[in-house]
């Protein structure tokens, strides 16, 4: 192959070549991409990225990339946080977040994915691109999309949050809303993509977009010096980007980039939308679907497409799934605003709160190296925890008022105790 | 009973280009065993080797997943729409 990459079947290993195709046409398992490693090792060394720029395209050439790419956009890049109050509030030593609701340019990890899918939209021709969306990955296909010259069509849930169809339909996207849940809009797209020449990121265009997601995993291994985890926690909705950041921490190991060495991935959803985390803690051969119901949208799949390969990789590796009911998600969302000053959205609640739950259980241990993947911004899902922010009454633009407004906190406070 | 099964274009390589057809069945698996014996070339593509419906083919019974009614046993009515589909993406 002239490209060092192609399409693989992940379950009878047939090769597709390059093309926009996201199921095997012989078995019709998912196709995803594999590498020519032996090349990829002669190619790059760990210190060629010293050059270059911190965002997802630094680790070009672990990416379905063409040559003489050059990036459109610095995506990625993100902050590994180190923990302080929260690590010790849990009672762990090397606690971190991986912090993609600052991921530029929509403010979650969808906008990796959306960088390696929209390579190759242009590398097969397409000049509509779109995609089936619980919000955050709209955001990211109407962001880029508008940056790159192609026209935009998102298909989402009709119920979705307003803050993240405003934060579409600000790119000049077009928005078409589905009577029906994601698992509706997710089965209408895939007819679609049978019917219409459109570049769909995770649908036709799925074995290349879910590459970027491995950038993630890239980023933490070099943001711990070139090391890996002990756990990882992830949220998950369709279940990819748990094994896409397992995939990157294997890729680092056959190139020689780090020590091998296990990791545990811990998978978290919300109770409301658990197909998964149902599937690992009850041990099913196949996970049963699940009509979605939580606040937690962006994870409200209750069919997912990598389901399967996620359960296997958790059980494999060691880890655990596990899942909290929403009143935790909005506490775990304020935890870590108020400990951490990481304000995410309801999936990041999630994965915070799981990893909590983890802890308490001792599946994560103490001074165990820990990153927990925070993968969205809050300001996207306000109305979620609006109503534990009462909106206060406004004082007059005078001393002797503020001091009568502390004496009436003071004595509130009093009164509480 | 009279239902439609229509088929995506991914199988249709194993059914001479037909879109799809029309058959008299009372269950779903009545239905999948119509279309497979019209079309043997599509029996291993449908079911496992344990005879099961392949994890990655999604069936759905009008906009319905057919897990959620049930499974393949749930009955069918005149007019109903049978729906293939490979390999769900998304998330």
């Amino acid at each position: 192959m002239s490209d060092l990459y192609e399409l693989r079947c992940r379950e009878c290993g047939k090769t597709w070549g390059n093309t926009p195709k996201s199921f095997c046409e012989d078995c019709f398992s998912p196709l995803e991409v594999a590498y020519d490693y032996d090349s990829l090792k002669k190619k790059v060394r760990r210190e060629n990225l010293a050059c270059r720029t911190f965002n997802m395209w630094r680790y070009a050439e672990f990416l379905p990339l063409f040559k003489d790419f050059t990036p459109t956009s610095a995506v990625g890049g993100t902050p590994l946080v180190a923990s302080r109050k929260l690590a010790s509030h849990w009672g762990t030593s090397q606690l971190y977040f991986k912090n993609d609701a600052v991921c530029f340019p929509s403010l979650s990890f969808k906008d990796r994915v959306v960088g390696t899918a929209l390579v190759a939209a242009r590398r097969f021709g397409f000049e509509t691109v779109g995609c089936s969306s619980t919000g955050n990955l709209a955001n990211a296909v109407a962001a880029q999309a508008a940056q790159q010259g192609f026209d935009a069509c998102v298909f989402i849930p009709a119920d979705l949050e307003p803050a993240k169809v405003l934060n579409t339909a600000v790119y000049g996207a077009r928005i078409v809303r589905i009577n029906g849940n994601y698992d509706h809009v997710n089965r209408l797209c895939a007819q679609i993509a049978d019917r219409f020449k459109w570049g769909l990121v995770n649908v036709n265009l799925r074995p290349y977009y879910s590459e970027g997601s491995k950038t993630h995993g890239f980023e933490i291994a070099e943001q711990l010096g070139w090391r890996l985890p002990d756990n990882v926690v992830v949220p998950m909705a369709g279940g990819s980007l748990i094994t896409k950041i397992a995939k990157a921490f294997r890729e680092l190991v056959t190139l020689g980039w780090v020590e091998a060495k296990p990791v545990k991935f811990f998978g978290a959803q919300a109770t409301g939308c658990s197909p998964i985390s149902d599937g690992v803690k009850r041990n099913l051969a196949r996970f049963e679907p699940q009509k979605p119901n939580t606040i937690a949208r962006s994870l409200a799949i209750g069919n997912p497409a990598d389901g399967p390969f996620a359960i296997k990789l958790i059980r494999e590796s060691g880890g655990w799934a596990e899942d909290i009911p929403d009143p935790e998600i909005v506490q775990a969302i304020k935890l870590l605003a108020e400990t951490e000053g990481i304000f995410t959205e309801t999936a990041g609640g999630v994965t915070a709160g799981v990893t909590q739950k983890l802890i308490a259980q001792g599946r994560i241990g103490s001074d165990e190296i820990t990153v927990v993947c925070i993968t969205g911004n809050g300001l996207k899902t306000t109305d979620a925890i609006a109503a534990e922010f009462p909106v206060t009454e406004a004082i007059a633009p005078r001393l002797d008022a503020f001091e009568a407004y502390l004496d009436s906190q003071f004595t509130a406070a009093a009164a509480a105790k | 009973m009279p239902v439609t099964i229509e088929i995506p274009t991914a199988f249709r390589r194993f059914t001479d280009g037909t879109p799809k057809i029309d058959c008299s069945a009372a269950t779903i698996a009545e239905a999948l065993n119509d279309l497979t014996t019209r079309f043997p070339a599509l029996s291993r593509h449908v079911r496992d080797e344990q005879g099961q419906i392949r994890q990655f083919l999604n069936v759905y019974l009008n906009e319905e997943d057919i897990r959620f009614l049930g499974g393949e046993g749930c009955t069918l009515k005149e007019g109903d729409r049978v729906l293939l589909v490979p390999s769900i993406a998304g998330g």
